[in-house]
């Protein structure tokens, strides 16, 4: 079992995942995955408060793969979440952060 | 066109003001989201994939240059440079702010434009016939009766918390090209033989899970009785529609449970109670209303003829830019343009900021300051000489907006689907660019004519997939994406449901189908005058099953 959490941010709406350090990320490579019950426990409770804190709403956990050490969601919906449409590769996150990706 | 009086400045002002002490406590976290959702959501803010997203009001889709203009500012401003208009007529924004939204709202205001109504059970924005007040076809512009029904109903406290949404078309030409048969009220402007106004009602028509037809309750509802007769429908389905189960509360579930005779009589007893009423609505009421669209003075212009007939000689472009895209006018000095948002392999719909500011001056120079948005994502310059047509198709030419195609196969409508949106199955979007792709020719287009491929990324058909000659649904199966394929609909005065074929084809087939599909089409069609759809009419489904899945596999 592989589950992240994710939510889109409250103020802009942008999509954000957990991360390990506690903070929302704007992108899902470095996002906290649980691998077991208790983990899930965690990170829904961790969902929870951060709704109840206003910081993020439409919060969900999911289920995700490792891929050559990244981070692969299993569902499409996820996946798009995750980069941006796919047809305009220049939107979204995979256009924010290529610079980033490609170092 | 109309003109906001001081009561809907005031109205719209006060709604952004209301909207913006509303953000800023969510902001804070004065208030829940459970408190918030529903109040964003009465001003067209939705939450989808990426981000927020905002829908536009564009009431029947008429629209003048200064507001086309700061929509393009507000894409370039607020947003990522382009907007996506819709099959409602509306425009939407995928990229703003929550914090922005305010701000947005206030320039909106300015230009005498909102969000109210976009979302909600409540009333929605009214659509119209895009070539309303122009079409050569048409018996009166429908519009000022929906600026009526977009006044009585904005805000009306009856009408807020309906049993779901409540969709209102209306058109004023035999030709229906506002689909008036799967909205909920479907209102088709006519004279009968006195040579009065009145309209053929029509309810109980919607897509959805449950496409339905409309069914026409009344032939003849004379014009002062719109308001009174409405009302009645309204009362009906507040009182009787399905409250309990969401999947059954459109009109359509009351109107199929009920019988559209008891229906009908059911109204009818309750507008005796309301015919006499203040609600009848005062002739010199129609009239200042309808004052507000009168035709703009057109000039002759007969110089045009001579000059598009050589032009059109020299130049096969724009001769079938002319001929695919210019429809019409009432005025035979004038044509109907439609600016196609369809280029090969683009997105259905969407225009850049540029592209909407280019619209905006040719709307201002040569189409009496107006454009619409029509129900097919595309849009229109109502009022165009034919002596400046050459200058509007180099202009469009420029911005890659002159492709020749409304109406053609590639002329596909498509909802966002699951790229954007939060409640698809499957993406939408680029299954229109790769058909789009693989029928680029020109030539094939004209051969094959007329045909409408509609595409919805799930059930709730944004996409009109119901309604489509050609009708594509994506769904979701084992974790993957598959299109099911109907045949047969039409969205038009002769509205059919599209039947499904056989089962879903996965992305990289679908398209594969589809000219499978189109190749059948060829080779039975009695002649090039039979349509699309004519054909399929004539024929069946089953040599379309035959060719998808070969004679064994029949039951499909
Ligand atoms: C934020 C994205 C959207 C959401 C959440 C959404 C939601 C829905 C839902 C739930 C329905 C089904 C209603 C019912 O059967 O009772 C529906 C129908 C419909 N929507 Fe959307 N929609 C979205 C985007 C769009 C877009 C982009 C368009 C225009 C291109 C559109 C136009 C329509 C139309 C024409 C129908 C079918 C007519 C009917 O109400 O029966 N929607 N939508
Ligand atoms: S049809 Fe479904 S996927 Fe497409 S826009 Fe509507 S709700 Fe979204």
């Amino acid at each position: 079992m592989m589950k992240v959490l994710t939510a889109n941010r409250l103020t802009d709406g942008i999509a954000v995942w957990l991360g390990a350090n506690g903070r929302w990320l704007e992108r899902i490579d470095h996002a906290l995955i649980a691998r077991h019950r208790e983990a899930v426990d965690a990170l829904e409770q961790a969902g929870q408060s951060a709704f109840h804190d206003n910081l993020i709403v439409d919060v969900a956990v999911i289920d995700v793969d490792e891929v050559d050490g990244e981070i692969y969601p299993i569902r499409l919906r996820e996946r798009i979440r995750a980069k941006g449409p796919t047809f305009r590769t220049d939107l979204g996150k995979q256009a924010e952060f290529q610079q980033a990706s490609a170092a | 066109m109309y003109r906001y009086d001081e009561f809907d400045h005031d109205f719209v002002g006060q709604r952004v003001a209301q909207y913006r002490d509303q953000v800023e406590r969510r902001l804070s976290g004065e208030i829940t989201e459970d408190a918030f959702k529903p109040l964003r959501l009465m001003n067209g803010v939705y939450l989808q994939l990426h981000a927020y997203m905002l829908r536009v009001a564009i009431p029947y889709g008429t629209l003048n240059s200064t507001q086309m203009r700061r929509l393009a500012r507000i894409a370039r401003d607020y947003d990522k440079g382009y907007g996506h208009f819709t099959t409602r007529q509306n425009i939407q924004f995928n990229w703003p702010k929550l914090s922005d939204t305010p701000a947005i709202l206030e320039e909106l205001a300015e230009v005498e434009m909102h969000a109210i109504q976009t979302s909600g059970n409540c009333i929605r924005n009214v659509s119209a016939d895009h070539f309303s007040g122009a079409a050569a076809d048409e018996v009166a512009d429908p519009r000022p009766y929906a600026e009526i029904l977009r006044q009585w109903s904005s805000n009306h406290p009856e009408y807020s918390f309906l049993p779901r949404k409540f969709k209102i078309a209306v058109t004023g030409a035999e030709r229906d090209r506002a689909a008036i048969q799967v909205h909920d009220i479907g209102l088709h402007l006519k004279r009968n033989e006195a040579g009065e106004l009145g309209f053929a009602v029509y309810v109980g028509g919607g897509q959805g899970r449950t496409p339905m037809i409309a069914r026409k309750i009344r032939d003849f509802l004379p014009e002062a009785d719109l308001l009174s007769y409405t009302t009645a429908i309204m009362r009906v389905y507040n009182l009787n529609g399905r409250r309990d189960n969401k999947y059954k509360a459109r009109i359509k579930i009351l109107v199929h449970e009920t019988g559209e005779a008891e229906f009908a009589r059911q109204v009818e007893a309750e507008w005796d109670k309301l015919k006499a009423s203040e609600l009848k609505l005062p002739d010199a009421d129609l009239r200042a209303i309808a004052a507000y669209f009168a035709p703009p003075e057109l000039q002759d212009r007969a110089e045009g003829w001579a000059g598009l007939a050589a032009r059109k000689k020299d130049d096969e472009g724009f001769a079938s830019w002319v001929r695919q895209n210019v429809t019409p006018h009432k005025h035979p000095d004038y044509g109907v343009v439609t600016i196609s948002l369809k280029p090969i392999g683009g997105v259905p719909g969407d225009a850049t900021d540029v592209q909407m500011e280019a619209i905006a001056d040719l709307a201002e120079r040569y189409s009496h300051d107006e454009i619409r948005v029509s129900h097919e994502q595309n849009l229109v310059l109502p009022h165009v000489a034919l002596a400046d047509l050459e200058k509007v198709y180099h202009a469009l030419l420029e911005q890659d907006l002159a492709t020749a195609n409304a109406g053609l196969i590639t002329d596909i409508i498509a909802c966002p689907g699951l790229d954007y949106c939060a409640l698809a199955n499957a993406r939408s979007i680029p299954v229109a660019q790769e058909i789009s792709n693989r029928f680029a020719s020109a030539q094939r287009q004209q051969e094959i004519g007329a045909l409408k491929i509609k595409i919805s990324g799930c059930i709730n058909a944004c996409g009109h997939h119901h309604v489509g000659h050609i009708g594509l649904l994506g769904v979701e199966k084992k974790g993957a994406e598959l299109y099911q394929i109907t045949l047969g609909g039409s969205g038009d005065e002769n509205t059919s449901i599209g039947q499904i074929v056989g089962r879903g084809f996965e992305p990289e087939k679908v398209t594969d189908a589809v000219e499978t599909i189109v190749d059948t089409y060829l080779g039975l069609r009695e002649s090039a005058e039979e349509t699309f759809i004519d054909a399929y009419r004539r024929v069946g489904p089953e040599p379309f099953k035959e060719a998808l899945y070969g004679k064994t596999s029949r039951a499909a």
